[in-house]
């Protein structure tokens, strides 16, 4: 039988680039040709969350939300937008980082949907964080000598957002890679804008754990560090801030080895796509394997 | 390929076939063929084969099953552009061998046969007399992405739907499959709920149930719907819902039994609920709209009462960019505008020199 992935993703009204990393990332996926069809979805875009599922021919299809942290989105607007019968946050039986799947049958098309916790609080990402960070440095064996700074919204809106930066922080730290492992937020302590005081190491990655690059990751975070007084005028990476070289690195979710994560989402919820992970990890700079599990 | 679908008539006439003018079946004494130009029964596969070879319907019966997309709203729309429950195979072909084009949205669609196989084309209506060479020629539906983020001046398109499709590409060649993945992708869903409304299935969600669904920052437009009267429905639905603004046709109404006064528009798909560009823009209405409304007075000249009137209508018509930099008979006009400007406002940009009551 034919399956089918869809990726739920926020989309926006107002930025084109928002929608970016989706595409990417399903198109990465869709030429391993592990599922016969794969969908983007989006809150604020289109196809909408209501109407993807009607586009899509197979029976049984994998969702997997494009968001960093269980909460609102994950539990209450998807399930309730794609129309998931029966859904009870309790199916993920989860602390806050760590759904997996639920299967559910969608009450407007009948089809077998196996619905994934979110792409951000899967391990697998604590290895996009650490290849992100590569990619900032242009340096493969980036740790010794470097501090990594996770950084996320905070608890504003959701207590399990901060839970998922610390879960990844806490993760990275016991490999014992970098000097030092810190999470920070945009709207509570520690804050981002204090980041040179957390670090005693000279130089600095920077990862925000978000999943498309906007307003808080192009112009908020660069301006509340110091790396630029206007975002639009540019900043350099590394910046010198307080005497800690920044090297800031955009959103995490526009990593290519992201793709990954949310293949490893459809996989433990049942999809036969062990040979898509391999080429996708090989063909996005994640072959190493993954560590500190 | 040319034997493809002689063998796979040969293997599924045992079943029976009867499909657009085409009969076949298989019986004791032999094999039966039947179209408009031939009838031959009692004969046996060699000379099936024969014939099938020859016959055009058999082509036509195997796209139609082996070709074509199969989920039945895709199959539908292809079915739906070739005119096809309109007319027979015989004329469907003639037509085809010239091009049968149909509109979409804004989307000019186009199927042709030759040598018996079906190839489509699509490219921007404001484009369908323009010859190829001088358009973008893309061959990948996922194209259609990009092509469908910005507008004509390099505007984001957050709704697909919008009548602002950029012109000037085309998909020149495109199989069956290819083309419905390039029409969705343009105008995601339109298909499935199109098809949807034909088998007259199309699940409609009213204002009413969409706004009671709403939470988080949304959950307040419950709040400017009281049930007393469904006015701020109809502003609602002529802001955004218009023709000139979206091609989907509403059919979305108040509630179950309150219709809403404006016309829901004439396009070919259905809108089956309020979009999320909807219901961001009740949200803020919602606020507003939680106003109550001052008295003010200003004194303004009667061309400068019709003048306000004008930039209201160009702005909202999106006429404003199109105001030549020196027609000052437009009251739209940019110097006609910092004018009024000059003239009326005081220096913290008050109307008439009248503060803003809250």
């Amino acid at each position: 039988m034919d399956e089918a992935l869809v990726i739920a993703a926020h989309g926006s009204h107002l930025n084109a680039e928002s929608s970016t990393p989706t595409y990417d990332h399903a198109d990465t996926i869709r030429a391993t040709g592990a599922f016969a069809e794969v969908r983007e979805s989006f809150w604020k875009e289109e196809p909408s969350f209501r109407e993807a599922l009607r586009t899509v021919d197979a029976d049984e299809v994998y969702l997997v939300p494009l968001f960093i942290s269980e909460g609102y989105f994950t539990e209450q607007v998807i399930p309730r937008e794609f129309r998931l019968e029966d859904w009870d946050p309790a199916l993920w039986d989860s602390d806050g980082t760590s759904a997996t799947h639920a299967t559910l049958t969608a009450e407007d098309t009948g089809q077998t949907i196996h619905y994934c916790g979110p792409a951000g609080t899967h391990d697998a990402m604590s290895d996009v964080i650490v290849q992100r960070a590569e990619s900032v440095t242009g340096n493969p064996d980036v740790g010794e000598g470097f501090g990594l700074a996770v950084v996320g919204h905070g608890t504003e809106r959701n207590e399990n957002s901060a839970k998922a930066i610390q879960y990844h922080a806490d993760r990275i730290r016991e490999r014992d890679r970098f000097d030092e492992v810190q999470s920070l937020f945009m709207d509570e302590d520690p804050e981002v804008d204090d980041v040179a005081d957390y670090f005693e190491s000279d130089d600095i990655v920077v990862v925000p754990l978000f999943i498309a690059d906007g307003f808080h990751t192009q112009e908020d975070i660069p301006e509340d560090m110091g790396l630029t007084d206007d975002y639009r005028t540019g900043y350099d990476v590394p910046t010198t801030v307080e005497g800690h070289d920044i090297w800031y690195a955009g959103a995490v979710g526009t990593e290519p080895l992201m793709a990954d994560v949310v293949l490893e989402r459809a996989a433990d919820a049942g999809a036969d796509v062990g040979a898509a992970i391999e080429q996708v990890r090989e063909e996005t700079g994640g072959a190493k394997p993954a560590t500190g599990d | 390929m040319d034997g493809e679908y002689v063998d796979a008539l040969v293997a599924t006439a045992p079943d029976g076939i009867a499909f657009d003018d085409l009969h076949v079946a298989h019986e004791n004494d032999g094999y039966t063929f039947q179209t408009p130009d031939v009838d031959h029964s009692g004969i046996d596969e060699a000379t099936l084969r024969t014939v099938a070879a020859e016959s055009p319907y058999v082509r036509n019966w195997y796209f139609w099953h082996a070709t074509a997309p199969q989920k039945a709203d895709r199959w539908a729309f292809l079915r739906w552009l070739e005119g096809a429950e309109q007319r027979d195979v015989a004329e469907r072909y003639d037509a085809l061998a010239d091009g049968v084009s149909a509109t979409w949205g804004e989307l000019h669609l186009t199927v042709t046969l030759s040598d018996g196989t079906r190839t489509y084309s699509i490219r921007h209506r404001a484009d369908a007399d323009v010859g190829s060479s001088v358009l973008d020629a893309h061959d990948d539906p996922l194209d259609a992405r990009e092509i469908a983020k910005h507008d004509d001046d390099g505007g984001y398109r957050p709704l697909k739907t919008a009548p602002s499709l950029q012109t000037g590409w085309v998909f020149p060649e495109l199989s069956a499959g290819d083309l419905v993945t390039t029409v969705e992708t343009f105008y995601p869903a339109t298909i499935a709920n199109w098809h949807r409304e034909q088998e007259d299935e199309l699940d409609v969600t009213h204002w009413r149930d969409t706004v009671d669904r709403q939470t988080g920052i949304y959950g307040v437009v419950k709040t400017w719907d009281r049930g007393d009267g469904h006015e701020h429905v109809n502003w609602v639905a002529e802001a955004c819902c218009d023709d000139s603004q979206c091609l989907k046709r509403r059919e979305w109404q108040y509630d179950d039994e309150t219709d809403l006064d404006v016309d829901g528009g004439s396009g070919p798909f259905p809108c089956r609920e309020p979009c999320s560009l909807v219901i961001a823009g009740a949200r803020k209405w919602t606020k507003l709209e939680g106003e109550q409304a001052q008295t003010y007075e200003f004194e303004l000249t009667p061309s400068e009462k019709e003048q306000v009137e004008e930039i209201i209508d160009a702005v909202a018509d999106g006429e404003a960019d199109d105001i030549r930099e020196a027609d000052i008979y437009e009251g739209a006009n940019r110097y006609r505008t910092r004018f009024l400007r000059a003239k009326l406002f005081d220096d913290e940009g008050n109307l008439g020199g009248v503060e803003t009551e809250r």
